[in-house]
């Protein structure tokens, strides 16, 4: 279960960045999936076109969101499925817990889910005394293990087979082995009964289509599709804005979802569910709900700045090429979303100035756009995020983080601004940098407010003469 | 384009006032193709760090004296592929809701190159007559590779430099960890992410490692001199001017 705090990151990070086995397995899942992808990308019959043209499917669905959305609940009320629509993550959890109490749910199974983690609805669940199994095998292990998730496709990439050996042996009872598959089918066992027994099951929403009023998940272990059709409740939760209008967009989508998420074509199963199971069904679950979250997404649709984030897909891609999550890891944007999607996505839902080591902490290297199946341009709103935090923005309530940057930087524009100044204070520089400890002409420890840089390298001194002095110098000699 | 008349010279702040020898080195270069240069001695920053930081007004200042000095000049080269990045491309947002501003920026944004793109592609010149007998490798700068999509240009000039062996490292076009303020602000995530950077130049085996951009140089060039790994670091210019 993972609490919202990102206003941990640096301290987060640092625990990351030392910890070895995580280190590992972030380098390996970087080297495996991030060329994969692109080169996937690069191999799909409809050229390069593919993705700015996804992007254009995506974009034009947040666009008309409020014709799509109603079409949607219409056609999903068609087939016999009841819509509700949450304004705030309170909402959405007090209606699912509506249906369950009314329905006596005892136990319920999930499929991965990331919306029903940002609403908290887990807890919330089990505070009515219901038994709630996560039954992807990454998101199972975590909740056995009560932490949060390192990848937003792969949660628990940071457990060592050692580890998960001894939690399942702890946890389930199980002989103690390090075998996978052996370990995969004592999880496999465990999850059945719970499917057996469950009387609801929970699912998030990959992506639904307008045009035929149904949602897709998509899984490679197979587990959401038990998940909802054998509890005799199904009940989706879907980010208002994860919707295209029809089957042909969709598709194409969904495809990128899977080459960006696990490099693969399309992932092991894809699942289409418009509502409960009809006459001529033979399984299936007897009332199907959509819960349709807000939670902040009509505040960032109204915001022409960062309306393109709502076109995300939450496929991770993006985190299989930071250079800045590969060496952090997942866990320390305190949030749901991590990476570079998160760095985005968790300010906007949960407060710019609780997030701001997370817009700042960045190195807008571009990878993340190179990556993204959609092309979503991150780096762009990590930048206009960093100007609300240093001017302060009442429509998003947001203060100017911090006055002392604001006056370095203004000071600094008057310098840059005026040639002589600039020169005066090079000189001065030039003159005071003799104190500071070096080694062979490289300054090995820098005052603040550059000490940070010096805390793992060093600097190399300011030149004698700028390159402006020079050429003049040489101009005069020439004109001589 | 054909052979300009006169190229003016928009040099780094970094290489202006840590890496001369660098601004040096192009005008060596360009010289020796036979260019007239012209340097205007008034320019500092182009705001690059101030943008990055979220400081849009001062940003916006920096463009506005940038534009002033530059405007007129017929074209503009850098040895920096992230600044010309920022003229080009960020100027641009910078005065989209000032129409007067954003044509004056728009000019200039079509007459600004980057050093080895102007080389390869307005030039047209392949080979410069260098010769460096090193082993070196060359790290892909992100703002250049990717936000200026030049990257063809720079290795095309190095596989001319005779006798040099170029070597390709792992991962040539991730990021050093550099990011201007983020060096210093998030020192430590820095330091992890160029300490893999390092560790893969040095698992190159080459002598001198090579780019186009001195902030990541200047990013490497620290740790290099901080673990006192004999590997010089250079811009590709110094490789060009060398004979
Ligand atoms: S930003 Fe792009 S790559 Fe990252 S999760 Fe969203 S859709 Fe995937």
């Amino acid at each position: 279960m993972s609490t919202i705090a990102p206003e941990k990151y640096k301290e987060n990070a640092s625990k990351g960045i030392a910890d070895p086995v995580l280190q590992k397995a972030l380098g390996g899942l970087q080297d495996r999936l991030g060329p994969a992808t692109e080169k996937l990308y690069n191999s799909q019959p409809e050229g390069h076109d593919m993705r700015p043209r996804a992007h254009q499917f995506r974009r034009k669905a947040i666009d008309n969101l409020d014709v799509l959305l109603s079409t949607l609940a219409d056609k999903v009320r068609g087939h016999g499925g009841i819509v509700h629509f949450a304004k705030t993550a309170e909402e959405a959890v007090e209606i699912c817990k509506k249906i369950a109490l009314e329905n006596d749910v005892k136990t319920v199974v999930k499929g991965k889910s990331m919306v029903t983690e940002e609403v908290g609805l887990n807890l919330a669940l089990e505070k009515e005394g219901i038994e709630v199994y996560e039954t992807d095998l990454g998101e199972y292990i975590l909740q056995l293990s009560g932490e949060g998730p390192t990848h937003i496709v792969a949660p628990a990439i940071h457990k060592t087979r050692r580890e998960i050996a001894e939690l399942f042996t702890e946890k389930l009872g199980t002989p103690y082995t390090e075998d996978p598959p052996t370990l995969t089918r004592y999880a496999r066992k465990a999850l059945r009964e719970k499917f057996l027994k469950a009387d609801m099951g929970i699912s998030g929403c990959n992506l639904a289509c307008a045009e035929t009023g149904h949602i897709v998940t998509v899984s490679n272990e197979g587990n959401i599709r038990m998940s909802t059709t054998l509890p005799k409740i199904h009940v989706a939760f879907m980010g208002m804005e994860r919707i295209v209008a029809n089957l042909e967009e969709q598709q194409s989508i969904l495809r990128l979802m899977s080459m960006g998420a696990a490099a693969q074509e399309i992932g092991g199963y894809v699942s289409y569910v418009g509502g409960p199971a009809q006459a001529d069904h033979s399984d299936g679950p007897q009332e199907f709900h959509l819960i349709i979250i807000d939670n902040g997404r009509s505040k960032i649709l109204a915001d022409p700045e960062f309306r393109e984030m709502l076109c995300c897909i939450r496929c991770g891609a993006c985190l299989n090429v930071c250079p800045v999550y590969g060496k952090i890891g997942g866990q320390a944007y305190g949030s749901p979303y991590c990476g570079p999607v998160g760095a985005v996505v968790t300010p906007l839902l949960f407060g710019i100035n609780t997030s701001a080591d997370l817009c700042a902490g960045e190195t807008l290297c571009g990878a993340c756009k190179q990556a993204c199946p959609l092309e979503i341009n991150l780096p762009r709103m990590l930048l206009a995020l960093r100007s609300k935090l240093s001017d302060g923005d009442p429509d998003w309530q947001v203060q100017p983080k911090s006055k002392g940057e604001n006056l370095l930087f203004s000071g600094w524009q008057r310098l840059n601004n005026n040639r002589k100044i600039y020169d005066t204070l090079l000189d001065l520089m030039r003159m005071l940098q003799h104190l500071l400890p070096a080694k062979q002409g490289m300054i090995t420890r820098l005052p603040w407010p550059f000490s940070g840089w010096t805390a793992n390298r060093n600097m190399k001194k300011l030149a004698p003469k700028t390159f402006m002095q020079q050429w003049k110098e040489t101009k005069e000699k020439k004109d001589s | 384009m054909n052979k300009p008349e006169k190229v003016t010279l928009f040099i780094q702040c970094l290489v202006d006032t840590v890496f001369p020898e660098t601004g040096a080195a192009m005008v060596t270069v360009l010289e020796r193709l036979g260019l007239k240069l012209d340097c205007p001695s008034n320019q500092t920053c182009c705001g690059q760090p101030a943008f990055n930081a979220g400081h849009q007004r001062e940003a916006r200042a920096a463009a506005v004296k940038f534009l002033d000095i530059f405007e007129d000049a017929e074209v503009i080269v850098c040895p920096s592929g992230s600044c010309v990045n920022m003229v080009r491309n960020h100027y641009l947002e910078l005065f989209a809701d000032d129409p007067k501003m954003l044509v004056r920026a728009q000019a200039v944004s079509m007459k600004i190159y980057e050093f080895t793109e102007f080389l390869v592609d307005v030039l047209g010149v392949e080979s410069v007559g260098a010769r460096f007998p090193h082993k070196v490798t060359y790290h892909a700068s992100c703002h250049l590779n990717r936000f200026l999509g030049v990257d063809r240009q720079p290795r095309t000039l190095l596989a001319h430099i005779d006798d040099m062996t170029l070597i390709e490292m792992k991962d040539a076009d991730t990021c050093c960890g550099f990011g201007g303020t983020f060096a210093v602000k998030y020192s430590e995530i820095s330091g992890a992410v160029l300490e893999e950077k390092v560790q893969n130049i040095v698992d190159s085996g080459a002598e001198v490692v090579t780019g186009c951009d001195m902030g990541c140089l200047m990013n490497i060039q620290g740790m290099l001199s901080r673990k006192n790994i004999p590997i010089e670091v250079k811009h590709i210019a110094q490789l060009l001017a060398e004979k």
